[in-house]
């Protein structure tokens, strides 16, 4: 799933028009426009709720280095997630990296189950969404396992 | 999804608007809005505001329980540069953040 989630954020960047001011200056500009895939709008929210100029504007100037950190973070989990399980040890800075790329799994989880905040832990079994609902609430519970163990330090 | 509460809106005459943002003495600053959404959990956006802005845990936790309860809250405010920043770092954590105008 950390693997999905830089999937799309690589096709964001890939979709991002080249230009060649860019190309001479490296200051990379991201596009104006929010994303239309639903999960990619939710990790790349507006920055204002009417002025699209300005949010189109802020869009343009933030979203290359969001898109960065965010890739960034699933590549720590990625890289320190023993590939057979098992015990970890990470730093706090490698811990913050698994919050962040825990927390942009869920948000993307959440938004194709269309989580409320009234969700019953468990859907009927009849619904398709069931057996993907126990993996949202077991990411849940790493997350605040990690916040408790990041608090407590 | 939790309905986030209407905003109202005020007219801001753009050239007006302009002035004050090059001169910096308009009066009304900009603030930095935390919305609540049915997926950040109440401990991860209480740490978040207390990482990013190095408030207290009582002044980070009333936060989070202001946006959980009343669907929003204002969690910084200044010139449109620093709030600019802050929202950005919000949406780096995954938190719906906007930035507006103070009315």
């Amino acid at each position: 799933m950390v693997g999905q989630i830089r999937d799309l954020l690589a096709a964001r960047v890939a979709a991002t028009p080249r230009d060649e001011l860019a190309d001479l200056t490296g200051v990379i500009a991201g596009p104006t426009t929010a994303p239309t895939d639903r999960v990619l709008a939710r990790l790349l929210p507006d920055f204002h709720r009417e002025d699209t100029g300005l949010s189109g504007g802020m869009r343009a100037l933030h979203e290359p280095e969001l898109l960065a950190a965010k890739d960034g973070a699933a590549a720590v989990v990625l890289e320190t997630c023993p590939a057979h399980g098992g015990r970890i040890r990470l730093s706090e800075e490698q811990a913050q990296a698994w919050l962040t790329a825990l927390n942009d799994v869920r948000l993307a989880l959440g938004t194709v189950l269309e989580v409320t905040e009234d969700m019953p832990d468990e859907l009927p079994p009849d619904d398709p969404r069931t057996p993907h609902l126990a993996v949202y609430h077991w990411l849940t519970w790493v997350q605040e396992s990690l916040i408790q163990a990041l608090i407590s330090t | 999804m939790t309905t986030p509460v209407e905003l109202e809106q005020t007219q801001v005459d753009p050239a007006l608007d302009l002035v004050a943002d090059e001169t910096g003495t308009e009066d009304r600053p900009w603030l930095t809005i935390v919305w609540n959404d049915p997926v950040n959990l109440m401990s991860y956006v209480t740490y978040i505001f207390q990482q990013l802005f190095g408030y207290s845990r009582e002044k980070a936790t009333k936060l989070m329980l202001d946006v959980h309860h009343k669907g929003r809250a204002v969690v910084s405010s200044g010139s449109r540069e620093k709030v600019e920043i802050d929202v950005a770092k919000l949406h780096g954590a995954g938190l719906w953040a906007t930035m507006q105008r103070d009315t």
